[in-house]
This record gives structure tokens, C-alpha cells and sequence, in this order.
């Protein structure tokens, strides 16, 4: 018996999980149980009550609203799921490449976009897209729903805009970005670790070549994942080429990065540059990339 | 007090129905209270790929699930890969030619894998056989008899498909 007790609960409609989560005191949400169950195992947490969230109906679809513009993804959607969604691949081209790197196939038949965006690890893969792609998260407790956009959702290290009586509803994505190319790469010691560094990047590139937008984010090298509004600044009017990247790549590297036993700031920053200028590369190329 | 709760699922094709206390996961249910001890625990964690089983035709994790979550869900084990009379899974006898296993810990997770990955990706890359495998730990044979095997058990299997 590897966890410690707890009570168990296993709702079927989001009202009654809501009502759960708004009774209890030392309540944690079950989903994919990637995360969670290893934690539980080893008792690093030991909550008194545990509800499963797998049975509740609703959460699970992935659906084009066209009438709001936006690509609607149920927090209990599965990575494998994600990876292969045509409405997904066509809204956030860089999915498929991006979850291929979350763990391993067998963790990805049970882990969930919401159970990645909850538990929020500042390497994890998830997060980062989203943030890219400007997500905006459906919060709600058994009062009150709202929304939250991605840019606001990591408070701190592991720390989510989530109170213990609200639950991760949904994630809506725009459903036609305009991007005109993306990239994804990231720097891990062994396929399937979490990366120590990873960088996106989305451009928007006119016909003459100029950049008309950009988004870059890089994931694993400060306490959350994080966007470069600098680097983003310094692309735009810029034509989509070497130089402009090395420019983006330069203001990268002065991100406040984290240090720890295994990797130093510098370290990270190193990788911060060089991981967003690949990306960019990637990103100019088009969005057709494996 | 542990907290108790009544389930019923097929493992290996058989009705089970029993009492599972809440905080047991699947591998030790399977393993503890059905007895199926083919099923191996390596890290509990979720690192070593060892305990592997199909849920509903997944490959997952059998240390990351509770067993109460198993609950009218069809298990596949180790135990259940073979035929009823005992003809071996292609994956198995690739496996004993081949050389896929020395002390035998990682190689149920490797066969329980590696068959839901060959039902998905008929004619596999040696290159997506080694992703594939990725998350399975082996200490003993340095993967390469892991690789050839799984590659003797795709083409052998492709072939019967076509047979029939
Ligand atoms: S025992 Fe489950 S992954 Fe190691
Ligand atoms: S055969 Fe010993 S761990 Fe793989």
C-alpha cells in the first residue's frame, strides 16, 4: 500500500464536483494522475479526500465554436487525444511536436491538458504552448465562473490562479491565430525527462518577408513558463531572418533564470538564446513541420 | 479506516468482482489481491514502464491508476497476452529466440508496450520501436535483442494479417 489513506470520490456531473470541491477542506482533483499519483505514492502529498474527475461527463470534448472564434478543449482532453486532433493541429500547428516530448506514450494514453496546466511544472510542455497561443482557462466553483488568460494563470513556481474550490473547466484557444509560421524545440538529457530548457515561437510574416507579429515563450529556465515581450518587440517590422533572430536570441538570454544542483543560471540562459533562435528558424520556415 | 469500494472489471478476459480498499493502486490490486504477480512493480512512480497492462487496449502505467479506477474497465496483463492453450503472443516467442530478456523484470512492461504499440503502428521503424520503448527501463540487455525482437514480432505478425 503505497499511499497514505484518503476518502474517495468519484463525481459524474461538474455540478456535483463542484460541490465537493466547495465542502472540503483537503480535497486534491484526480485527472490523468501522472503527476498526482507518483506524488501520492511517495506520500510527498497525502490529501484526506481524492476526487476522480475521470467519470464526469462534459469534459472531455474538443470542439470549433466559430460563432466566438474560439477552439474549445475540455480540461480531461488526453495527450494522446491532443496529438491527434485535426482541429487542434489546425489552430496550434505545433501540438503534435510539442506533447510528443510530455513522457511517453503510455503516460499520454492517461494525462490530460488540465492535470498539465494545474500542476503547472515550469518545464512542462503544455503550459507553454498555451501561453503561446494566448489560451484563455474557464475557472469555476460551485458559485461563480471565470476566465482566466494564460498570461495570468502562473502566480509562482507550481502555484496556479486555481483556489482549492474551483476546478479547470476548459481551455479555449483562438481558432484562427493568422500565424503564418511556428517552431518548437527544446534541450532534455533523455527523451522523456523534463527539458531543461524549451522555447516556441509563432510568426506572423507578410509577403514581403516582414515580420508583422511575434510570440516567443521558453519554458524550464525561470520559476513558470514565460513570454519575452522584449524579444517579441525587437521581431516586429523586422524582415524574418538571421540577423533579427540573433537579436531576439540576445535579449532571451538576459531572462532572470532559475539555478539549481543541476543547472546553473547562466546555463539556462545560454539555452534560453539558442532554443529561441532554432525555434524562430523553424518558425520561418512555415507551419508545415513534423 | 480504510475506505472500502465494491468493483467488477474483466482481467485477461475473466469477470472479477471484489472489494479493493481505495488507496491500493492497480498494480498492487493485481498483483495483491488477484494474485497475478506477472504484473511487475519497479518504481511506483511512474519512471520504469515495469508495471505496465492494457486498460481498455491502452498501454498505461498500472502504479498510476487506483484500482477502484479500474472499475468496468477490460485489464490486460501479462498473464493474459498468450493464447488460452498456451501458444505464445508473436512478441513472446520473438522475445525467447531473439534474446529479448535476461533477468525478465522489464519484460512484461516491454511485451504489454510493445503490443499496444504494434496493434497502433503495424510496420514500425527501428527508430519508432526504440520511442516506443522509451519509457521502459531494462538494466540487462542493453535494448538491442529488445529492438531486433520487437522488429522479428511486427514483420511475423504483418504476415499472418495478411493470411487471413
Ligand atoms: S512501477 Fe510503474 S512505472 Fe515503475
Ligand atoms: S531483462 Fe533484466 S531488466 Fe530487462
Amino acid at each position: 500500500m503505497k499511499s497514505a489513506g484518503f476518502r474517495y470520490h468519484d463525481p459524474q456531473r461538474i455540478d456535483d464536483l463542484l460541490s465537493l470541491l466547495g465542502r472540503f477542506e483537503d480535497a486534491k482533483i484526480l485527472a490523468g494522475g501522472q503527476s498526482l499519483m507518483p506524488m501520492m505514492n511517495m506520500r510527498f502529498v497525502q490529501p484526506e479526500h481524492v476526487i476522480d474527475i475521470n467519470g464526469v461527463q462534459g469534459l472531455d470534448g474538443i470542439h470549433a465554436d466559430a460563432a466566438a472564434g474560439k477552439l474549445r478543449i475540455g480540461a480531461m482532453v488526453r495527450q494522446k487525444t491532443l496529438m491527434q486532433s485535426a482541429a487542434l493541429r489546425a489552430a496550434c500547428p505545433m501540438v503534435p511536436q510539442a506533447v510528443a516530448h510530455v513522457g511517453h506514450f503510455q503516460t499520454r494514453a492517461r494525462g490530460t491538458i488540465g492535470g498539465s496546466l494545474c500542476h503547472l511544472d515550469p518545464a512542462a510542455e503544455l503550459p507553454l504552448v498555451m501561453l503561446l497561443h494566448d489560451a484563455v482557462l474557464t475557472v469555476q466553483s460551485a458559485t461563480e465562473v471565470h476566465q482566466v488568460d494564460m498570461a495570468d494563470w502562473a502566480l509562482a513556481y507550481m502555484l496556479p490562479a486555481i483556489s482549492p474550490d474551483e476546478a479547470l473547466i476548459e481551455v479555449a484557444l483562438p481558432l484562427a491565430p493568422g500565424w503564418t509560421g511556428s517552431g518548437f524545440v527544446e534541450f532534455a538529457r533523455r527523451h522523456g525527462d523534463f527539458a531543461i530548457a524549451s522555447a516556441g515561437c509563432l510568426l506572423d510574416v507578410d509577403d514581403r518577408n516582414i515580420i508583422r507579429r511575434a510570440a516567443i515563450a521558453v519554458g524550464g529556465v525561470a520559476q513558470v513558463p514565460t513570454r519575452l515581450p522584449e524579444a517579441e518587440a525587437l521581431l516586429v517590422g523586422q524582415p524574418a531572418s538571421a540577423p533579427a533572430f540573433a537579436a531576439a536570441s540576445d535579449a532571451a538570454r538576459k531572462i532572470d533564470a532559475l539555478s539549481d544542483a543541476y543547472y546553473t543560471a547562466a546555463y539556462r540562459q545560454r539555452l534560453a538564446g539558442v532554443l529561441v533562435e532554432r525555434a524562430l528558424g523553424q518558425a520561418s520556415k512555415g507551419t508545415d513541420h513534423g | 479506516m480504510d475506505d472500502i469500494r465494491h468493483i467488477a472489471l474483466t482481467v485477461n478476459g475473466q469477470p472479477v468482482e471484489c472489494d479493493t480498499p481505495v488507496r491500493l493502486h492497480l498494480g498492487d490490486f493485481l498483483r495483491g489481491i488477484l494474485g497475478l504477480t506477472g504484473t511487475h512493480l519497479g518504481c511506483e512512480h511512474g519512471a520504469c514502464g515495469a508495471c505496465t497492462v492494457l486498460v481498455d487496449g491502452e498501454a498505461v502505467r498500472s502504479c498510476l491508476m487506483l484500482a477502484v479506477q479500474a472499475n468496468g474497465r477490460q485489464i490486460t496483463t501479462i498473464e493474459g497476452l498468450a493464447d488460452p492453450d498456451g501458444t505464445l503472443h508473436p512478441l513472446q516467442q520473438a522475445f525467447a529466440e531473439k534474446h529479448g530478456l535476461q533477468c525478465g523484470y522489464c519484460t512484461p512492461g516491454m511485451l504489454t508496450s510493445l503490443a499496444a504499440f504494434l496493434r497502433d503502428t503495424p510496420d514500425p521503424t527501428e527508430t519508432q520501436v526504440r520511442d516506443a520503448i522509451s519509457g521502459n527501463l531494462c538494466r540487462c540487455t542493453g535494448y538491442q535483442p529488445i529492438v531486433e525482437a520487437a522488429l522479428l514480432a511486427a514483420a511475423r505478425m504483418r504476415q499472418t494479417e495478411g493470411v487471413r
